[in-house]
């Protein structure tokens, strides 16, 4: 017999996945997507929602983990519904994927001059400043915004906001495609 | 009166949606009225379509899955917004576990009042989310006649499934345009294309894989029953020669006394066809979804080859690997492999299975002066006219039933099989006879069971729907009342019936005839009785109460 389906609820091999779904744009249609993941067990990671080139039409990235067999079944199960028009899960290496991050720190004066230098290292903006503040804005890849934030740690990070990725195929290709 | 008014005009969206139903050759549907449908019921008592007032909104529903299952067709159950919705969420869940087309309409409040939380309202859409196969709140009231053809469409198309129709009752009552032409029109939704035929590749090789199989096997499924493909089933199976065993869902798509046939599988399985399916080095699944019960018993068997065949790819692999999937309408890649398939004869690995030793007696006589529901089966099998449905309630009444009921070509079995529903049988006999008049259909339940559904008695009566009833009182939970034998140290607990009813007494009430066996010597005279009767007809039946499941 081929590989066994997982039978277990042990946490194997839980890998993060990057899910892109064209959906209609109707009323509904993210609380059926969701449900479906909270059902079967898959923990999302991270989400977002906009629309497309076409205003009837809203893509959603989903960065979740999981096994593979339960990536097969999610997306088996997510095809199944009719406000889908298309999903694919493409590996991290093929995909040209991006998050917005808003970090406020805490950063006298003084600091400023460091804090400008780190920003402008990482191609971060800054966006506010107030007497003991300032909030900087990044748009990058998982690994960047990470290091991003360890160098801001020493300064007290005073709140974050994360947009969740989105993702486009690198290359010529398209999800329809 | 005409059902379907000509051209377009305009008319309230109740009037359109009564229209839609003609035009979807609809004549019978099972509904309870209230508030926020009254628009539409308004409209339904003007039209031809027949109208069976159930007693309790699930049984609607029920009502609904056995007449879909015996026409093959979607069916249609309504109840008002909130209660009445919320009561119906039970059976539209049990038509979803076992794929029954089925449209739900639903009454809802006005629309600017929806999310206020005002009198009978419920968010039924956001309800029964993870068990329709789609669901429409409809807020505009133009959009519903296409709505409706959706609904049709994707309820009776590639894995049947209900949908959901959540109408404002400001919505019913708003005029608009409607066109029985264009309503007829060919639906497309982008995200709905179900696959019909199946890969010409794994169809070669399911073609192969039976070439050089010794010891295949079919296991049926209930998919089975969607436009008639047990027929082309049964050609496969006899012109290969391959032995058949079926799930609880697939019981009855080949006759029970047919020579490849060897019984359910599972947990509650009959011995043989489980023994099969670990000896067999083929398994073909048709139409079978093989759930955790059903494939208990499959040991590990490495060198086992899987087909799957089915029209929901998140079937294939689900519970079981899959060595070759074929993802397809069943009888369209039934008709795919009749085209190549290669005339076989098995007679060694029949043998085996033949002179298989593990008992699976099912004839033993009562210990007791009771009666064994085993042995009262095969009394009803001798009697049973060729063209009988039956329908199976939950509990040991339902393992009983299903292992030992015997069904020609022209029979056909129905239960819960994948929600395993009490106060299935009786509504989805009600439906089931319904859609077939002329054939004798019979519900056979629990004592427990029946006393959730006996209320549609009157349903039976009030529309002349002349269902037989058996009723297997046994004074317990039956089946729970064995797994605390088993499991909890016999510490029987909340199983015993005392306060039931005399069930005659009841039917009696009703103004329904019914009698009393006590003694098996009697079965056959009130089985004659039974099945002689033109009305609606019940049977109390005193077994063994110590009788086991299997
Ligand atoms: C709606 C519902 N509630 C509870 C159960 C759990 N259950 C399964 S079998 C069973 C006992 C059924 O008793 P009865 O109808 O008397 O049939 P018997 O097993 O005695 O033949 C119960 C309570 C169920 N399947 N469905």
């Amino acid at each position: 017999m081929p590989t066994s389906p997982r039978i277990t609820t042990q946490k194997e091999y839980f890998m993060k996945h990057t899910i892109s779904i064209l959906v209609e744009n109707h009323a509904g249609v993210l609380s059926r997507i969701s449900g479906l993941f909270a059902r079967r067990g898959f923990n999302i990671h991270s989400l977002a929602v906009g629309v497309t080139e076409n205003e009837k039409v809203s893509r959603i990235t989903i960065v979740a983990e999981g096994d593979d067999y339960t990536l097969e079944q999610i997306e088996k199960q997510l095809n199944k519904l009719i406000d889908i028009i298309k999903v694919r899960s493409v590996k991290g290496s093929e995909l040209l994927s991006r998050e917005l991050m808003l970090i406020k720190v805490t950063c006298t004066a003084v600091q400023r001059p460091e804090l400008i230098a780190i920003a402008e290292l990482c191609g971060a903006k800054i966006s506010d400043v107030s007497k003991e503040t300032v909030t900087l804005e990044l748009s990058d890849n998982e690994a960047r915004i990470t290091t991003f934030e360890e160098l801001l740690k020493p300064y007290g990070i005073r709140e974050i906001a994360r947009t969740g990725f989105i993702a486009l195929q690198k290359g010529s290709g398209s999800i329809s495609s | 009166m005409s059902n379907v008014s000509n051209k377009s005009k305009q008319i309230t969206a109740a009037r359109a949606l009564v229209n839609c139903l003609a035009l979807e050759k609809v004549s019978t549907v099972f509904g309870y009225p209230g508030a926020a449908i009254c628009p539409f019921y308004d409209e339904l008592s003007k039209s031809n379509i027949e109208h069976i007032l159930v007693r309790h909104e699930a049984n609607a529903g029920h009502a609904a899955s056995g007449y879909a299952r015996i026409t093959g067709k979607a069916a249609v159950c309504i109840a008002t917004s909130g209660p009445g919705a919320t009561n119906l969420i039970t059976a539209i869940a049990t038509a979803y576990m076992d794929s029954i087309p089925m449209i739900c309409i639903t009454g809802q409040v006005n629309t600017d009042q929806i999310g206020k939380d005002v009198f009978q309202e419920a968010d039924i859409t956001g309800a029964v989310e993870s068990f329709v196969k789609h669901s429409f709140l409809i807020k505009d009231a133009q959009d519903l006649p296409e709505t409706v053809r959706k609904a049709f469409y994707i309820a009776s198309t590639g894995r049947p499934g209900p949908v959901l129709l959540d109408i404002p009752i400001d919505v019913l009552r708003t005029d608009i345009d409607f066109d029985n032409v264009k309503y007829m029109e060919q639906v497309d939704i982008r995200g709905y294309k179900p696959n019909f035929h199946g890969n010409k590749l794994q169809i070669k090789r399911v073609i192969e894989a039976i070439e050089t199989a010794d010891k295949p096997l079919i296991c049926a499924g209930g998919g089975l029953f969607n436009r008639e493909a047990y027929k082309l089933m049964r050609q496969f199976a006899e012109h290969a020669d391959i032995p058949v065993i079926s799930t609880m869902m697939g019981i009855s798509a080949l006759p029970t006394e047919h020579p490849l046939y060897y019984g359910m599988i599972g947990m509650h399985g009959k011995g043989i066809a489980n023994r099969a399916i670990n000896n067999c080095d083929l398994l073909i699944l048709l139409g079978a979804r093989v759930n955790d019960r059903a494939v208990l018993a499959l040991k590990n068997n490495d060198s086992l080859k899987v087909i799957h065949i089915d029209i929901d790819p998140a079937e294939i692999g689900k519970n079981l690997p899959a060595s070759i999937p074929v993802v397809g309408d069943l009888r369209a890649v039934l008709e795919q492999l009749l085209e190549q398939l290669p005339k076989k004869k098995h007679e060694n690995w029949k043998k085996l299975l033949k002179t298989d030793t593990g008992s699976d007696t099912l004839d033993m006589p009562s210990k007791t002066d009771k009666i064994n529901p085993k042995q009262f089966i095969n009394i009803l099998n001798r009697l049973l006219p060729e063209e009988s449905v039956i329908v199976a309630d939950v509990g040991q009444n339902q393992i009983w039933t299903a292992n030992n009921i015997s069904l020609s070509e022209h029979g056909r079995f129905i239960t819960s099989g994948g929600m395993g529903t009490m106060g299935y049988s009786v509504p989805a006999a009600i439906g089931a006879k319904k859609a077939a008049p002329e054939k004798e259909v019979i519900a056979i339940c629990g004592d427990g069971s029946f006393q959730m559904q006996m209320m549609e008695l009157a349903t039976a009566i009030q529309h002349n729907i002349n269902i037989k009833i058996i009723i297997m009182k046994n004074n317990r939970l039956g089946m729970v009342r064995e797994l605390q034998q088993n499991l909890y140290n016999n510490n029987c607990t909340a199983v015993n019936l005392d306060g039931s009813p005399d069930f005659v007494k009841i039917a009696a009430a009703y103004g329904i005839n019914g009698d009393y066996v006590t003694d098996i010597k009697q079965a056959d005279k009130a089985l004659i009785t039974l099945l002689a009767s033109k009305k609606p007809y019940l049977l109390q039946i005193n077994i063994d109460e110590n009788e086991k499941t299997m």
